[in-house]
């Protein structure tokens, strides 16, 4: 387990620690199944952690806890967030909101859709959500998804009928077209072909560049060597035995 | 001030004899906010909605309302002429069969333009042309304007409602299941209609509804109750997502999946 | 016309005890008090239907002294039958002078017109009212109704005439024009003709209101102000007739619609009586008129 700090006396923009969760599935007669102990990790400024491990040991649960998606145990979830370190485990909703709108980005593996909104609007919506007006924010989705090959077609239509990799670009589009500080990306390429892989690898770089702490699951080995700084093993966090 | 609540509820709780209606409900609200209040039949969310809103009293507990121009004000203490404005002015409320909200004998242009009047409005010519934008707001044509709700369809009926509330620029609504009863697609319509109407004037909102992706699609944060009791609450995608409780469990398990 | 005299009268003077008179004086004392408000009475029964003027009948009786000079008309005219019947009850029950010229009367009683002459102070005229509540066709409920009174709610009274303008393109009421008195209660004027309302408006004389079916007092002190409710971009007004009286050729004066024939001719004339009388006996003379002999 090791972590480094970035430039000498700044604070990490994400530090996770001791975090610890286990479910509690009362349907299933209160059977318990742990999912992680004592985890900890920290992203510096312009750095891509990438977790590791087999299937099914925690990843993709430890991003929802950290994005506050799932609630955990105990352990801690620092955020620099408007200047300040936020606990966000401890945060009240209003909070987690404020941070996600502002701090923490979120590319979730599958697209949640909204009906009747179309796929620029849904990409546009976290820059209107910070004050950008309708038409500034549309021409940067446009942008977007146009840098990441969706058919301008498509654009108007909400994305409930786009295949599996449609759906990811637009999930991509609207994780990456704030500048949160922070961005949780879980699985962003498993869907798409070799040209978009490669765009999403360019979006990361100048995400690093530009200051974004990144943390990410890549299943495809080829993506995780181009943008990895730093490989966390949540295997040694498992509190339970990884799927076979 | 948007730092501070725009609602403060504590303890609350109304009993029909020995039953228990709802009980022990705190919590605030801010601007802009929309809470869920979810539930089964008889989980007291509908009780708890009617002592919210005043069209119910409570028998213990608190509800505190920011006041516009001064502070926090008990609203248990205020004279029923006050409540009464505030019911018309900075508070509204849809109901779940819109024909409960609306004068039906009554053109869909007056019915928008009543709490205008209420308030003083006295140019005809004024108070048709916020009734036509409003109209289009809610996305009902601007032909219909003298046409009656009876001659609507359900769909349009609520919108109308909602347009009906809105047009005094409440700062916020109940809404006690508002797409129960429409089609799916009239559903996901009148939904979206509201999500932006939300956005655009950072309502606060309280919704009452017994459908999760209602819930999940349009609120930030979320209630479950169950027997008058909130057994859990949370951040909407939380509950939804990592429940905690037996009965939250059971809930979210139980959706259908089209 | 000779009334009975005392020995024969078997009612008590105006037919009402004494009681029920004190107790709708009360009702009227209150009336006045608070102008425009309605004040429930107990209304007793009357040799009469209701819908024939009950509520009317009652507060004239409640008021009438033997000293007073009692005129009474139905639609303007002192010679149709309610009028008629009317008048007699008063003559037959407190032996009563009895007029027909508005300017001699002290208590003119009236059902859905006030006279063309101008009151003066002293006079008091008693109003029929069929339904006291301007409110009740868009809201059924007296619950509802006394709260929105209670609380100044009248946003529905506005919304009555924004209908009748999204519908006729004008307020189309022509009668029973709502009114709002002293900037605070609105009332129901009576089935008047709106043409009539502006001349409650600072009246030198007192006006008082019955609706004896629904059991409702309300009244105008001398010099109220009463304003018919309107838009700004749509005021108030009255109606206006293309001709003068056909008999006096009075203008500016309300005129009944009378058919003279199977052809279809027809005369407008004014429809207070009394006022064409006095116009005709100053010699006037309208198109269709006959100068008058001298009386």
């Amino acid at each position: 387990m090791t972590h480094q700090t970035g430039d000498a006396g700044m604070q990490p923009p994400l530090v996770v620690s001791r975090l610890a969760k286990t479910f509690t599935m009362h349907l299933r007669g209160g059977l318990t199944l742990p999912v992680v102990q004592n985890a900890s990790l920290l992203v510096n400024v312009g750095e891509c952690v990438v977790l590791g491990g087999p299937s099914g040991v925690g990843k993709s649960s430890i991003l929802k806890m950290i994005y506050g998606n799932y609630a955990i145990n105990s352990g801690e979830i620092l955020i620099s967030h408007r200047g300040e370190t936020v606990d966000l485990a401890e945060a009240d909703p209003r909070k987690v909101l404020e941070i996600r709108r502002e701090t923490l980005g979120y590319v979730s593996q599958f697209l949640r859709t909204v009906p009747r909104v179309g796929a620029l609007d849904i990409v546009a919506e976290p820059l209107v959500a910070r004050g950008v007006s309708l038409a500034g924010a549309r021409d940067v989705a446009a942008s977007m998804l146009s840098r990441l090959n969706l058919p301008e077609a498509l654009w108007q239509l909400p994305p409930a009928t786009f295949s599996g990799g449609e759906q990811q670009r637009v999930n991509i589009a609207r994780g990456f077209i704030t500048d949160h500080s922070i961005l949780l990306l879980d699985e962003p390429t498993a869907s798409l072909d070799a040209q978009n892989r490669a765009v999403v690898v360019a979006m990361i770089a100048e995400k690093k560049t530009r200051g974004t702490a990144l943390l990410g699951i890549f299943h495809d080995e080829d993506v995780r060597n181009q943008v990895a700084d730093r490989i966390v093993d949540v295997s040694s966090f498992s509190a339970r035995k990884a799927a076979a | 001030m948007d730092d501070l609540p725009l609602l403060k509820i504590h303890d609350l709780s109304k009993f029909y004899g020995n039953r228990i209606g709802c009980t022990n409900v705190s919590f605030d609200l801010w601007p802009g906010e929309v809470l869920a209040v979810v539930g089964e039949s008889g989980s007291g969310k509908t009780t708890l909605l009617n002592c919210l809103s005043t069209r119910l009293t409570a028998d213990a507990g608190m509800i505190q309302y920011r006041m516009k121009d001064r502070g926090y004000q008990d609203i248990a203490r205020m004279s029923e002429a006050e409540r009464r404005v505030l019911m018309r002015t900075e508070w509204g409320f849809v109901h779940q069969n819109p024909a409960d909200g609306l004068r039906m004998s009554v053109s869909a242009g007056a019915n928008v333009g009543e709490r205008l009047m209420a308030v003083g409005a006295r140019h005809y010519g004024n108070i048709r042309a916020e009734a036509v934008d409003w109209l289009g707001r809610v996305e009902i044509d601007e032909d219909r304007i003298d046409d009656q709700p009876r001659a609507f369809s359900g769909g349009m009926r609520q919108r109308l409602q909602i347009a009906r509330n809105l047009v005094t620029s409440p700062r916020l609504v109940f809404m006690d299941e508002p797409t129960g009863g429409l089609d799916v697609s009239v559903q996901a319509r009148l939904l979206d209609l509201l999500r932006g109407l939300v956005q655009d004037l950072s309502l606060s909102v309280i919704i009452v509804t017994h459908d999760l992706a209602v819930a999940r699609l349009i609120s930030h944060r979320m209630m479950v109750m169950k027997n008058g009791h909130v057994i859990e609450q949370g951040l909407t995608d939380r509950v939804l997502d990592d429940p905690r409780e037996p009965y939250t469990q059971l809930l979210v398990s139980s959706i259908l999946q089209a | 016309m000779t009334g009975l005299d005392a020995s024969q009268i078997s009612y008590n003077f105006a037919y009402l005890d004494e009681q029920t008179k004190r107790m709708i004086r009360r009702a009227i004392l209150k009336a006045i008090a608070i102008p425009g408000y309605q004040v429930p009475f107990a209304s007793r029964e009357m040799p009469m239907p209701y819908g024939w003027g009950t509520g009317g009948v009652q507060v004239t009786a409640a008021i009438i002294g033997p000293d007073d000079v009692l005129k009474v008309i139905d639609q303007g005219a002192d010679d149709t039958t309610n009028a008629v019947s009317i008048r007699a009850f008063f003559q037959k029950v407190a032996n009563v002078a009895v007029t027909t010229k508005t300017s001699q009367a002290t208590i003119i009683q009236t059902r859905h017109r006030i006279p063309e002459e101008t009151l003066k102070a002293g006079q008091t005229l008693v109003y029929q009212v069929p339904i006291p509540e301007p409110l009740r066709f868009l809201e059924p409920r007296e619950t509802e109704t006394r709260k929105m009174h209670a609380l100044e709610e009248y946003g529905l009274m506005h919304v009555k005439l924004y209908e009748d303008i999204a519908r006729n393109g004008e307020i189309a009421t022509t009668y029973s024009y709502p009114v709002k008195i002293e900037g605070r209660y609105v009332m129901s004027p009576s089935p008047i003709p709106k043409f009539d309302n502006p001349k409650m408006h600072m009246s030198a004389a007192l006006q008082l209101f019955g609706a004896g079916r629904e059991k409702r007092i309300y009244a105008l002190p001398p010099f109220t102000e009463v304003v018919s409710l309107d838009f700004d971009d749509h005021p108030f007004k009255i109606q206006e007739f293309s001709k003068p009286c056909a008999l006096c050729g009075a203008r500016n004066v309300y005129l009944d619609e009378v058919v003279l024939d199977d052809r279809g001719s027809r005369m407008f004339v004014c429809s207070d009586t009394d006022f064409c009388e006095d116009r005709r006996a100053a010699g006037h003379v309208g198109e269709l008129g006959v100068a008058m002999e001298a009386a």
